[in-house]
């Protein structure tokens, strides 16, 4: 029982960690200084909101076991996270459609995460929701310009939707314990946001002048912790003072 | 991707309400959208504003420092234009 409800938040949190050390890879390297502080606020935003939902699943699991250990020291394949948050910031576009194609997932998400009936998720879920929100507005106002704007940028845009988009029909993948967290009304039912998300990604991505990819091939494994050979160089740069200095602090 | 071309802007953010917006910095954002945004991630991550003004650097007109001594300075001797003689009392904050 109480090992599914670790597991299930693992599944929320492990996105938000992994696409915030995404977006710390851009501290010190982002297009221009004021995209560089936005990006590496979004990864701050984002382990906030980890750090609490590790807390939680700490102490859920309760066998001594701290948020450090379950952020730092687990192997790839016990990272359910799913496979659009871990793709590299192969170009700023990239990195924006990424963001784009979660932040849409997320605020849907926690919207319903904030009906949970377990108090602490749905606390999380109503804290983190303002701050998502902003995410979203920042993401979607960078498609746009960059759909809209010069025949380089549109193209850059286009193809950074067109690589993504295989990994999108995961986010709404069940696992079977999301069953039966759901059942106990602690879980959202992700099958039922499929629909709104695809309306609004593509309502944006009319309104940028890009067109919504119609192929129906999809990748998956992510929430299994199969994941694609990004994972593994990212995990290496994340983990990399616990391993070589276990127990560090500062 | 350049910044280069894109143009400068100048950020106002009032800390509080009652106290007025104050010159915060400037920031490279290619439209009042982008420089509102920019304005909110560079300046205001730690909870230093309530409100932000931006206005793009070129629609401000400045005085020349060359002509500091014409502007300013007859002002400078004409020490009953000065409010020094009277006692603020300590309630009369932010003056």
């Amino acid at each position: 029982m109480k090992e599914n409800l670790y597991k299930y938040i693992l599944g929320i949190a492990d996105n938000s960690l992994i696409l915030g050390q995404r977006l710390g890879e851009l501290c010190g390297h982002g297009p221009s200084l004021e995209t560089d502080i936005a990006c590496t606020n979004i990864s701050l935003d984002l382990f906030g909101q980890v750090r609490s939902y590790y807390q939680y699943a700490a102490k859920i699991i309760g066998d001594g076991r701290s948020e450090d250990d379950i952020a730092m020291l687990r192997k790839e394949r016990e990272y359910v996270n799913v496979l659009l948050v871990e793709q590299p910031n192969r170009d700023f576009a990239y990195t924006m459609a990424r963001q784009f194609l979660f932040d849409v997932y997320h605020l849907l998400f926690l919207n319903e995460l904030q009906k949970s009936k377990d108090v602490t998720l749905s606390a999380i879920a109503a804290k983190s929701i303002k701050e998502v929100s902003y995410h979203q507005r920042f993401s979607s106002d960078w498609v746009k310009r960059l759909g809209d704007g010069t025949e380089e940028s549109h193209q850059k845009m286009q193809s950074a939707i067109d690589g993504l988009w295989t990994y999108t029909d995961e986010l709404f993948h069940q696992t079977d314990i999301d069953k039966i967290i759901v059942s106990e009304a602690i879980g959202v039912d992700v099958t039922q946001l499929k629909e709104t998300y695809y309306n609004l990604v593509s309502e944006l991505l009319q309104e940028a002048s890009l067109s919504t990819p119609e192929s129906k091939w999809f990748q998956k494994g992510g929430k299994q912790g199969i994941h694609t050979e990004h994972l593994g160089y990212l995990l290496s740069d994340l983990q990399y003072m616990q391993r070589t200095y276990p127990n560090m602090e500062w | 991707m350049s910044t280069k071309n894109w143009p400068l802007w100048e950020v106002f953010v009032r800390s509080k309400n009652g106290l007025e917006h104050r010159h915060f910095g400037s920031l490279h954002a290619a439209d009042a959208e982008m420089a509102l945004e920019n304005a909110r991630d560079v300046y205001t991550r730690r909870n230093e504003g309530i409100s932000i003004w931006v206005v793009e650097s070129k629609d401000i007109t400045a005085s020349n420092p060359e002509n500091n001594g014409e502007l300013f300075e007859p002002a400078q001797d004409k020490i009953y234009r000065h409010p020094t003689f009277y006692d603020l009392p300590d309630e009369v904050k932010h003056m």
